[in-house]
């Protein structure tokens, strides 16, 4: 029999988590579907389950001088329309779903579903996020590419709730989001991109390119980054081929009900090189 | 387990399992069958409620997730001024022909008036982006939406 939990507070989640082998749905958005149980019957859950959605104390937009800190629990829609969330997280929520399920789905709920087409990883990685796991012992601040280790893996441990994310402020000249769909809602990315590029004195300072549904994870490679530092845009733009030569090596898209694995990677290229020869 | 919250204005308490779609609570336990089922994956806004006076699916919306929170069903925005003004418009406006996505879209209007009384054409589209209507191209309902916003001035 499965058991469920409706905790008041997070303390009390944390101890539900401690003492069971509970799994935590926040939203809900991906887990009824992919649970879903043939007609009028509740979902196929095979665990016992631990509702986090209404746990107020998770929900807060905190700027401080340094860093943004977001709340597990908050929704995408307050996300938003929240003042001091960056434009470029705004950029890929406007593209995700619709309003009805931004009401109720959550970054925490993108970053423990762990799909390799989650939108907002793909931005999560490119601003350095990090995941506060807590559990009753103690909280675990770990980046966003140390959370995910594969298609729906995650480090998060069974007593841990992901408590809130961090956002590092990030001085940019200029950020792109393209994502490659079926239609402007509710679609699944086929392919998708985020750029962003800090230029000082006409010259790199920080180039950043993160791809989604492109790889089992997230792609984005520091080492390719540093490579363009201190170059000129000019200097960049004629490295260009030279750029995409880099991501052939590291980016391995797969065939799917959604799109083919060489379209993807012929997108993902020409979004790279776009986004370069734009700049 | 008991689950309380409030159901258009009244308060409820039910003794069911918590994982149910709270779209299936409505139908079979509530006997409100306003809200419909289309797709039943968050898809289509056939089952659009209100919560929190914001547009959520109910189809993909475990029950315990209401747990504490005030819902508006259609047969409760029914009872309201607010109602009556889209309503008219949809009509005015041919905005409704089958009638399936109908309470949908009316709480889909319904959620973005209460936030932007005033919406542009492309807000509206982007407020009913998560309602698919196979038949009026949706056009008629953007207008109707954009009728009500003017003649309920004051309302929302």
């Amino acid at each position: 029999m499965v058991k469920h939990a409706i905790p008041k507070n997070v303390s009390e989640a944390l101890n539900y988590l401690y003492d069971g082998d509970y799994k935590v749905i926040a939203g809900g958005t991906d887990l009824m579907i992919q649970k879903r149980n043939t007609a009028e019957l509740p979902p196929n859950f095979n665990s016992n389950i631990l509702y986090a959605f209404n746990l107020e104390e998770l929900k807060y937009v905190i700027k401080e001088k340094h860093q943004l800190r977001i709340g597990s629990m908050t929704s995408l829609e307050t996300l938003l329309h929240h003042p001091d969330v960056p434009q470029l997280l705004k950029d890929v929520i406007m593209e995700m779903a619709s309003p009805g399920i931004r009401n109720m789905a959550t970054l925490a709920g993108n970053i423990a579903n762990a799909s390799p087409a989650g939108d907002s990883l793909v931005v999560l990685y490119l601003m350095d996020a990090i995941v506060v796991l807590s559990s009753i012992y103690q909280n675990r601040y770990l980046p966003i590419e140390k959370i995910i280790t594969g298609p729906r893996k995650t480090v998060i441990q069974s007593n841990e709730l992901i408590k809130e994310i961090i956002i590092p402020n990030h001085v940019v000249t200029q950020t792109s989001w393209v994502k490659v769909g079926g239609r402007q809602a509710d679609a699944i990315s086929k392919v998708s991109f985020a750029g962003a590029i800090t230029i000082e004195d006409d010259r790199v300072v920080d180039l950043r390119i993160a791809l989604g549904a492109i790889y089992k994870n997230v792609v984005r490679d520091r080492n390719i980054e540093k490579l363009y530092r201190q170059e000129t845009i000019a200097h960049l733009k004629d490295e260009v081929q030279n750029v995409l030569s880099h991501y052939k090596d590291i980016i391995s898209p797969i065939d799917d009900q959604r799109s083919t694995k060489d379209y993807r990677f012929k997108v993902a290229l020409n979004l790279i090189e776009d986004f370069i020869n734009k700049l | 387990m008991s689950i309380k919250f409030k159901l258009n204005n009244k308060d409820i308490e039910l003794n069911l399992d918590p994982s149910m779609r709270f779209l299936d609570v409505l139908r079979n336990h509530l006997n409100l069958t306003g809200s419909k089922e289309g797709c039943g994956e968050g898809e289509c806004g056939a089952c659009a409620i209100l919560l929190d006076g914001h547009i959520v699916h109910s189809c993909i919306l475990p029950l315990a997730n209401v747990f504490g929170r005030e819902i508006i069903t259609i047969e409760g925005f029914k009872e309201t001024k607010r109602y009556q003004v889209l309503a008219d418009a949809m009509l005015e406006e041919g905005g409704s022909q089958c009638g399936i996505c109908t309470p949908g879209m009316m709480i889909a209007a319904e959620s973005l008036l209460s936030q932007n009384s005033k919406p542009t054409d492309e807000e509206i589209r982007i407020g009913i982006s998560g309602n698919l209507c196979r038949c009026t191209g949706y056009n008629m309902i953007v207008k109707a939406i954009k009728t009500a916003s003017k003649k309920g001035d004051g309302l929302w």
